[in-house]
C-alpha cells in the first residue's frame, strides 16, 4: 500500500463510481449507482433526496457497513487518499469513530440504554487515544461544554432516558467530535426532533464546522437545511446523483429538472395559497428493482423526450461541456493546486441530455390557485376547552371556531396538545370541561359510540401516519365501501361500487388499485386513499392530523393540491393539524398556534407571518429551513427545550425559552390576550407598542 | 423502584390470598372431606359412608362452623406450622414436606448450577452472528433438545446409560444412601430441556441486540469487538434471561412431579403425585399451596431482577 | 387453509370419539380428510418454501397428520390384538413381518405407533382450539375494552398462572374425574391465561393504530373492530404461538397418560406405550420397545416447534 506523496493536499474523501448492491432473495438490486464525490477539507456538502434513493447507503459505505445484504459492487472510496475498501479490519476500526465519525437519525435509539451517557462518551478517547479514564473524562466534559450542555456532571452520570430528544443528539454529536474527526457524516441528524430543537442543533453544526474545520457530509431531504448548513450539494434521484454543484447555483440556477420539479413542490413560508400553487411531480419514485431504462427521473419528467431520454445511461456533465467523472476522478494529485481546488467548488454538473434545451429561467407554469369561496357560517365552536389527563393540562381553555369552506390550521409542536383536540373532537376521548359545538350539536362530552350516523358522517378524520392509516388484512375498495354502507351513501352493490369509483377518481387514482391491499401501495397514495375515506359521506367538517408529515416532498405537494381541491369544491371545513409553518402557510386561511395546551396566537394567515408576532410564533417562523436563496431570515435566539407538559411553568408557558421575557410578571402571572384586529389575538405580557415594532422574520430579495 | 415492587409485593400477596381461598374452598368441599372421613374412620369408600357418621365425625372434628371461621382456622394452624397429617404415613404434613422440598432442593440446584453457565453461554455465541454455522447448530440443536418431552428423554436415557453402557443406576430411589451418580439421570433430563429453552430465548435476545442501533453506533465508533460484545450487548441481552431463569423455578416444580416419578426420587413432585393418587387430601393440599407459594416468590425475583437490570425500571 | 384443517380434523375426531358407534362405516368418513392432508402439505410447502426449517416442520407434521387419517386403509396388523409377545424388530411369526417387533402383550408396535398418532392429534388440537377460543376470546375483550373487566380477567389469569403447570393438571383431573373432556379443561386452564396475555399485548399494541381509530370514527360496533378489523393483524405472532402451543399441549397430554392421569387403556397410545414399555424394558434387550413410541413423539412436537420457529423467522425478515 502506498502513501499519496502529501495527504495534506488530498481531498478528505473521495468516492469513484461507487456502486452499492443489496442481494436478497430475489437477486441483487443497485442503491446506489456511478456516485462520485469530492470533499474538501473544512467542506461541508449536502446529499439531499427523497426516501430511498440511496443517500443513507452512500453514508454506510463509506463507514464499510452495508450490513450482511449490503455489498460494495464497484468503484473506490478514498479516505485522506487511501482506499477504505483495502483497509484491513483493525485498520478500520482504527479509522472508525476516529477519523470518520458518524451522526445518526434517532439519537435515542443510537444510545445504549443500560449504559451511563458518560461511559458511552470516555470510551472513545480511552480506545482511540489511550486516554486514562480521568484524562478521558476531563476531556467528554470539555466537549459537552462545547455542544453548549451547562450540567456536564449531571449529565455523565444520566442514562439516555433520563434525558430529552434534543440533548441526546448533542451526546452523539459530541460522542463524535470527541476524537477529532476529520470527516463527520451526519445522517439526517434532526428529523426526529421538533423544530425550535432542530434549529438549535443545525446552529451547533454550523458553529462547529467553522470553528474546527471537520468535513462534513450531511445527508438530508430537506433542502432548506442543507443550504443552512452546506456549502456544496449532491441531489440524489434514484440511487444517481443527478445535479452537483454549489448550493446557491443548485437552488438558485438548477439544471436539473428534478431538482426544478423539487423547488416548486417545496412550500415557501413567504408565499401562500392564493399567491403560488405547488407544483408536484407526477408519479413516484421508481423502486430499484424496476428502474427505467435511460434517465431514471424519465418517467416523471416534464421536458421527457421519448426515444431519446429513455435510451441508454445518461451521464453526469459538467455544465462547462466536460464529463464530471473526468473532472475529479483520475485528477492527478501532484496536480492539485489552488486552482483545481477553485474549479471543484465552482463545478456544476447534471445528469440530463437537455441541459440546454430546458427553459430553466421560465416563470414558474403554474396560475395561482383559484380563490377560496367567502368563508360562511360558523361550523364549528370551541369554548374554554380543557383537557386533562391526570396531571397533564393538555388543552388549557382553548377557544377559537371555524366556518364553511375556510380552512384552520392548528399548529405547534410536540406536547402542544393539538392531537388531544382532534381526539375530543372526533369523540375518542371526553372532554374535562368547556364546550365544542358542531352544526349547534354539543361534542364535548358525545363519545363517538354515542355519536348519530349523521353527525359521524358529517365529521370525519384524515390521519397522518399512511403506513398506519388503512387496515392491512383488508383491499383498499373493501375498506372505502365499508364507510359507504356505513353512512348509509349507497346500500345496493353495483351502486356502492360506482361510488368506491367515483372516490378514487376524485382522489386521482386508477379504479384497478381498488382490488390491492395497502402493503401494495406507496405511502402518497395509501394517504389518498385516507383522503376518500373520510370524503365518502360529505363531511361538513374534516380534521387532517399531519396528512402529509410522513411524505416525501414531491408526493407532498400532490396531496396537499388534491385536498385543497376537493374542498373547494364541497365547501368543507378543514381543520389541519400541522407542525410545518411553510405546509401551513400554503392552505391556511387562519392559524391558530399552539404551545404546550394553549393558544399563543391566532388570525388570518397573513396576519400570523408578519409582525407583530407572539414571540413563539417568531421563533417558530425563524426555525423553519428555507431553500430558496432569495428569502433570507432573521435568527431568532430561542432557549432550552420544550417543558415537560405534565408539570407546565407558571404565568405564561412559553417563559422559560422566551427571550423578552419580563422576569417577576411573564413568570408568575398568565399573560393577558391583545386584539390586533378583528380575530388576531396574541397572548403576551409584552407592550402593544413592543410587539407592533417587530421586525419581520423573512425578508426576500426580488433580485 | 421500590413502589414497583411494593406494588408486586401486594399484588403477589393478593394473589396468595386468592389461591389460598380457593385450595380452602376445593379441599374443603364434601368430595375430599368424605375421603379423609373415610380415611379416618375406616370403610372402603366414599360410598360406603353413611351420612350419620359422616356428620358425627364432622362435628367431632369440629368442622361444623361458618365456612369463614373454618377459613380463618385453617390458616392459623398453616401460622402456627401445622400442615396437617398424611393419612398415607401417618406423620406431620410439615415433616413431609420438609424431606421432599430438601430433596428436589438439591436437584434444582444441580440443575441451576450446570444450567445457567452453560445455557448463557451457547445462547450468546449462537445470537452473536445470526446465521453463521455456529448459529445453526446451536439452534437446531437447542430446538430438538426442547421438543423431546420429558417422559421420551427419561426413558431414552436410561436405556442408554443405564441399560446400554451401565454407567449410572436406572432409578434414583437412593436406598443405600444419597449418591450423585444416583442422581445423574434426573439431572439430564431436566437439563436437556431447559438449557435448549434458555438457550433459545437467550438467542432470541442477542440476535435482537445485535440487530439494534446503539450496537452500531458502538461499532462505529471503532470500538474492539470484545469491547461491544462484552459491554454494550451483554447487559442488554442478558436482561431477560436472567428474568426467564428465576421464572424457571416455576416451570421446575412441573417437571420434577415427571422426573421424580419416573426416577423414583424421593422428592416434592413425587410426593405431590403419591398423595394424588391416594387421596391424601391435607398434602395434596399443603404440597399445592407451598408449590403456589413457590411460584408466586420466584415471579417477584424475577420483577425484582428485571428493575435491577434495566435502568429504564430502576430509575423511574 | 383453516378449512382444509378443519375437513382433516372433524372426521378424525368424529372417528375417535364415535368410532365405536358408526361401526362397519368408520373409516369412510376419514376418506375425505386423506386428499386434506395432501392438498394441505402442497399449499404449506408452496408458501413457506424459502423457510427450510418450516418445511421441515410440515413434513413431520403432515406425515403424522397423514398416518393419522389412513391408518384404518394401510396393511398394518391389529394394534390391539395380541399375537406374540416380546418379538424383537424384524422377527416373523405366523407368516407376518414385524418391522419393530411386538410388545409384552404380543401387540405389534410398528401398527401401535401409528394409530397411536390419531388419539394424540385429535386431543392436542382440540384442546389447543378450546384453549384459544377462551384465552383468545379473554385477551381480545381486555385489549380492546380496557377497565374493569381488564382487570379481573388479568388478575384471574394470574392466579391461575401461579400454579406450576403439572400442580395444576394433577388438581383439576383430581377434582374433576380422569377423562379426555376434563384434560380439555386442565389444558385450557393451564394454556388460556398465557394465550390471553399474548392476545391482549397484541390488541393494546394494534388498538392505538390509526386503521382502528379510524373506524372507531365512523362508528363500528367494538365486536366488529376485534373481529374484522384487530383479529386479523395479530393473526401472524398468533398462527406462531398456537405451533409452539400445539407442541406443549402434545407433551402435556402423553405425559399425564403416562403419569396414569389421562386418557385410559386400550387404546393405542404413545404416551401409554412408553409407560407400559418403561415398566418392561428394564432389560437392555427389550429397550426397542420404548424407541418408536419416544421417537414418534418427539418427531411430531419437532414438527410443529420448526413450523413455529419457521414462521417466527419469516416475519422477523419482512
Amino acid at each position: 500500500m502506498s502513501f499519496p506523496p502529501n495527504i495534506d493536499a488530498a481531498p478528505i474523501l473521495e468516492c469513484r463510481h461507487l456502486s452499492v448492491c443489496y442481494d436478497s432473495r430475489a437477486g441483487s438490486v443497485p442503491a446506489v449507482v456511478d456516485f462520485n464525490l469530492t470533499l474538501e477539507r473544512g467542506e461541508a456538502h449536502g446529499l439531499v433526496g427523497e426516501s430511498g434513493c440511496g443517500k443513507s447507503t452512500i453514508a454506510l459505505a463509506i463507514m464499510r457497513h452495508l450490513g450482511r445484504s449490503g455489498r460494495i459492487a464497484g468503484g473506490q472510496i478514498l479516505f485522506q487518499g487511501r482506499d477504505i475498501l483495502a483497509m484491513s479490519a483493525e485498520e478500520l476500526r482504527r479509522t472508525r469513530g476516529a477519523a470518520i465519525a458518524m451522526v445518526y437519525q434517532e439519537p435515542m435509539a443510537s444510545l445504549n440504554p443500560s449504559m451511563t451517557v458518560g461511559e458511552q462518551l470516555v470510551e472513545v478517547p480511552m480506545f482511540h487515544d489511550g486516554c486514562t479514564r480521568p484524562e478521558a473524562q476531563t476531556r467528554a466534559r470539555t466537549m459537552l461544554e462545547r455542544v453548549h450542555m451547562t450540567d456536564g456532571e449531571r449529565i455523565m452520570r444520566a442514562y439516555p432516558h433520563q434525558i430529552s430528544g434534543g440533548q441526546q443528539q448533542r451526546i452523539v454529536i459530541a460522542m463524535a467530535l470527541l476524537s477529532h474527526p476529520r470527516l463527520l457524516l451526519l445522517d439526517e441528524p434532526t428529523t426526529a426532533l421538533d423544530v425550535t430543537v432542530e434549529a438549535g442543533i443545525v446552529d451547533l453544526i454550523r458553529e462547529i464546522s467553522a470553528e474546527l474545520g471537520t468535513s462534513m457530509l450531511y445527508i438530508s431531504h430537506n433542502l432548506g437545511l442543507v443550504r443552512a448548513i452546506c456549502d456544496r450539494i449532491t441531489v440524489m434521484y434514484a440511487g444517481e446523483a443527478v445535479e452537483v454543484g454549489v448550493v446557491s447555483r443548485v437552488f438558485g440556477a438548477m439544471r436539473h429538472p428534478y431538482t426544478l420539479g423539487l423547488i416548486a413542490s417545496m412550500p415557501v413560508p413567504t408565499a401562500d395559497k392564493t399567491s403560488r400553487r405547488l407544483e408536484p411531480i407526477p408519479g413516484q419514485p421508481p423502486t430499484p428493482r424496476d428502474r427505467p431504462p435511460g434517465c431514471g427521473f424519465g418517467p416523471r419528467c416534464a421536458y421527457f423526450v421519448p426515444g431519446r431520454c429513455d435510451q441508454e445511461t445518461v451521464p453526469l456533465r459538467d455544465l462547462g461541456g466536460t464529463e464530471g467523472e473526468g473532472l475529479r476522478g483520475d485528477h492527478d494529485l501532484a496536480a492539485h493546486d489552488l486552482a483545481a481546488h477553485d474549479l471543484a467548488l465552482r463545478l456544476h454538473a447534471s445528469r440530463c441530455l437537455r441541459i440546454a434545451e430546458i427553459p430553466w429561467n421560465a416563470p414558474p407554469m403554474s396560475t395561482p390557485a383559484p380563490a377560496s369561496p367567502p368563508a360562511g357560517e360558523v361550523v364549528l365552536a370551541v369554548e374554554h376547552l380543557v383537557k386533562r389527563y391526570h396531571k397533564v393540562q393538555a388543552n388549557d381553555a382553548l377557544t377559537f371556531d371555524a366556518r364553511r369552506g375556510e380552512t384552520v390550521a392548528i399548529v405547534g409542536e410536540s406536547g402542544c396538545g393539538k392531537s388531544t383536540l382532534a381526539r375530543i373532537l372526533m369523540g375518542l376521548t371526553p372532554a374535562t370541561s368547556g364546550s365544542v359545538r358542531f352544526r349547534s350539536l354539543e361534542l364535548s362530552r358525545l363519545p363517538v359510540t354515542r355519536r348519530s350516523t349523521k353527525t359521524l358522517r358529517g365529521l370525519q378524520m384524515i390521519f397522518q401516519n399512511p403506513f398506519d392509516t388503512l387496515n392491512p388484512s383488508h383491499t383498499v375498495g373493501w375498506q372505502i365501501a365499508r364507510v359507504i354502507r356505513k353512512f348509509g351513501v349507497e346500500r345496493e352493490e353495483p351502486r356502492v361500487g360506482a361510488r368506491v369509483r367515483e372516490l378514487l377518481d376524485l382522489v386521482r387514482l386508477p379504479h384497478e388499485i381498488a382490488g390491492r391491499r395497502p402493503r401494495q401501495l406507496s405511502g402518497g397514495q395509501k394517504q389518498r386513499i385516507g383522503v376518500a375515506r373520510a370524503f365518502a359521506g360529505n363531511p361538513a367538517l374534516v380534521v387532517a392530523d399531519e396528512p402529509v408529515s410522513a411524505l416525501d416532498v414531491s408526493v407532498q405537494a400532490a396531496v396537499i393540491d388534491l385536498l385543497m381541491d376537493i374542498q373547494r369544491r364541497h365547501g368543507t371545513t378543514l381543520l389541519f393539524i400541522s407542525h410545518d409553518l411553510s405546509v401551513v402557510r400554503h392552505l391556511a386561511d387562519r392559524i391558530i398556534v399552539m404551545y404546550l395546551g394553549q393558544i399563543m396566537e391566532q388570525g388570518r394567515t397573513l396576519e400570523v407571518f408578519a409582525p407583530p408576532y407572539h414571540p413563539y410564533t417568531e421563533a417558530l417562523l425563524a426555525a423553519v429551513p428555507i431553500a430558496d436563496p432569495r428569502i433570507s431570515k432573521r435568527a431568532v435566539l430561542l432557549k432550552g427545550e420544550i417543558p415537560s407538559a405534565s408539570s407546565p411553568p407558571l404565568g405564561c408557558r412559553f417563559s422559560t425559552r422566551c427571550s423578552y421575557r419580563i422576569a417577576g410578571t411573564c413568570d408568575t402571572r398568565a399573560p393577558p390576550v391583545q386584539e390586533f384586529s378583528a380575530g388576531h389575538r396574541v397572548a403576551c405580557h409584552l407592550p402593544r407598542e413592543q410587539l407592533l415594532a417587530m421586525r419581520p422574520v423573512f425578508e426576500e430579495t426580488t433580485t | 423502584m421500590s413502589k414497583l415492587l411494593i406494588r408486586r409485593l401486594l399484588q403477589m400477596a393478593l394473589i396468595m390470598l386468592c389461591v389460598s381461598l380457593l385450595l380452602f374452598s376445593i379441599f374443603d368441599s364434601d368430595q375430599f372431606r368424605k375421603k379423609v372421613a373415610v380415611a379416618e374412620l375406616g370403610g372402603f369408600g366414599a360410598s360406603t359412608l353413611s351420612e350419620g357418621d359422616y356428620h358425627a365425625w364432622i362435628a367431632r372434628k369440629g368442622l361444623d362452623v361458618p365456612f369463614l371461621t373454618r377459613y380463618r382456622h385453617w390458616l392459623e394452624h398453616i401460622a402456627e406450622g401445622d400442615l396437617g397429617q398424611s393419612l398415607e404415613k401417618d406423620i406431620a404434613v410439615s415433616t413431609l414436606l420438609k424431606e421432599s422440598l430438601a430433596n428436589s432442593a438439591i436437584l434444582a440446584f444441580f440443575v441451576l448450577l450446570i444450567m445457567v453457565p452453560l445455557s448463557l453461554t451457547l445462547g450468546v455465541l449462537a445470537g452473536m452472528k445470526e446465521g453463521s454455522a455456529l448459529d445453526r447448530n446451536i439452534s437446531f440443536l437447542a430446538i430438538v433438545t426442547t421438543s423431546i418431552p420429558q417422559i421420551a428423554t427419561a426413558v431414552i436415557l436410561t436405556v442408554v446409560l443405564a441399560l446400554g453402557l451401565g454407567w449410572v443406576p436406572a432409578k434414583s430411589v437412593m436406598t443405600q444412601g444419597w449418591s450423585f451418580r444416583a442422581l445423574v439421570l434426573p439431572l439430564l433430563t431436566l437439563l436437556l430441556y431447559d438449557v435448549g429453552y434458555i438457550v433459545r430465548m437467550t438467542r432470541a435476545a442477542m440476535v435482537e441486540v445485535m440487530a439494534s442501533q446503539y450496537i452500531r453506533t458502538a461499532v462505529l465508533k471503532g470500538l474492539p469487538y470484545r469491547r461491544i460484545i462484552w459491554k454494550h450487548a451483554l447487559r442488554n441481552a442478558l436482561t431477560v434471561p436472567a428474568t426467564l431463569i428465576f421464572l424457571e423455578l416455576n416451570g421446575l416444580l412441573s417437571q420434577v412431579v415427571v422426573v421424580e416419578v419416573f426416577f423414583q426420587y424421593a422428592g416434592f413432585g413425587r410426593m405431590l403425585f403419591d398423595a394424588a393418587n391416594f387421596g391424601d387430601v391435607q398434602v395434596l393440599q399443603a404440597a399445592t399451596l407451598v408449590a403456589v407459594a413457590v411460584a408466586v416468590l420466584s415471579q417477584l425475583l424475577s420483577d425484582a431482577a428485571y428493575a435491577f437490570l434495566n435502568p429504564r425500571v430502576r430509575l423511574n | 387453509m383453516i378449512s382444509l384443517l378443519a375437513l382433516i380434523w372433524s372426521p378424525l375426531l368424529a372417528y375417535v370419539m364415535f368410532g365405536p358407534a358408526l361401526g362397519t362405516a368408520a373409516p369412510y368418513v376419514l376418506l375425505p380428510a386423506i386428499p386434506s392432508v395432501i392438498v394441505l402439505y402442497v399449499m404449506a410447502v408452496r408458501r413457506w418454501r424459502e423457510s427450510g426449517v418450516a418445511v421441515l416442520g410440515v413434513t413431520l407434521v403432515c406425515f403424522w397428520l397423514l398416518m393419522a387419517v389412513s391408518a384404518p386403509y394401510l396393511p398394518l396388523h391389529d394394534p390391539d390384538k395380541p399375537i406374540l409377545p416380546l418379538m424383537l424388530p424384524g422377527s416373523i411369526a405366523h407368516g407376518m413381518r414385524f418391522l419393530l417387533g411386538t410388545d409384552m402383550r404380543g401387540r405389534d408396535i410398528l401398527s401401535r405407533t401409528l394409530w397411536g398418532s390419531q388419539r394424540i392429534l385429535v386431543w392436542g388440537i382440540t384442546a389447543t382450539s378450546v384453549a384459544y377460543a377462551v384465552g383468545g376470546a379473554c385477551g381480545l375483550i381486555g385489549g380492546y375494552l380496557g377497565g374493569w373487566w381488564d382487570e379481573m380477567m388479568s388478575f384471574a389469569a394470574n392466579v391461575l398462572l401461579s400454579f406450576p403447570v403439572m400442580v395444576l393438571f394433577i388438581l383439576v383431573l383430581n377434582l374433576l374425574g380422569q377423562s379426555g373432556f376434563n384434560i380439555i379443561i386442565a389444558v385450557t386452564c393451564s394454556s388460556a391465561p398465557v394465550i390471553m396475555r399474548i392476545v391482549r399485548g397484541l390488541t393494546l399494541e394494534a388498538r392505538s393504530r390509526d386503521y382502528i381509530q379510524a373506524a372507531q370514527t365512523r362508528g363500528e360496533h367494538p365486536l366488529w373492530i376485534m373481529l374484522v378489523e384487530l383479529l386479523p393483524n395479530v393473526r401472524g405472532p398468533i398462527i406462531v404461538d398456537s405451533c409452539l402451543r400445539l407442541g406443549y399441549t402434545t407433551a402435556a397430554i402423553t405425559t399425564l397418560t403416562f403419569l396414569g392421569l389421562g386418557l385410559q387403556p386400550p387404546d393405542p397410545d404413545w404416551g401409554l406405550m412408553i409407560k407400559e414399555a418403561a415398566s418392561t424394558a428394564v432389560l437392555w434387550k427389550y429397550s426397542y420397545m420404548v424407541i418408536a413410541p419416544a421417537l414418534a413423539l418427539s418427531s411430531l412436537i419437532l414438527g410443529f416447534n420448526l413450523i413455529a420457529d419457521g414462521l417466527r423467522e419469516m416475519s422477523l425478515r419482512d
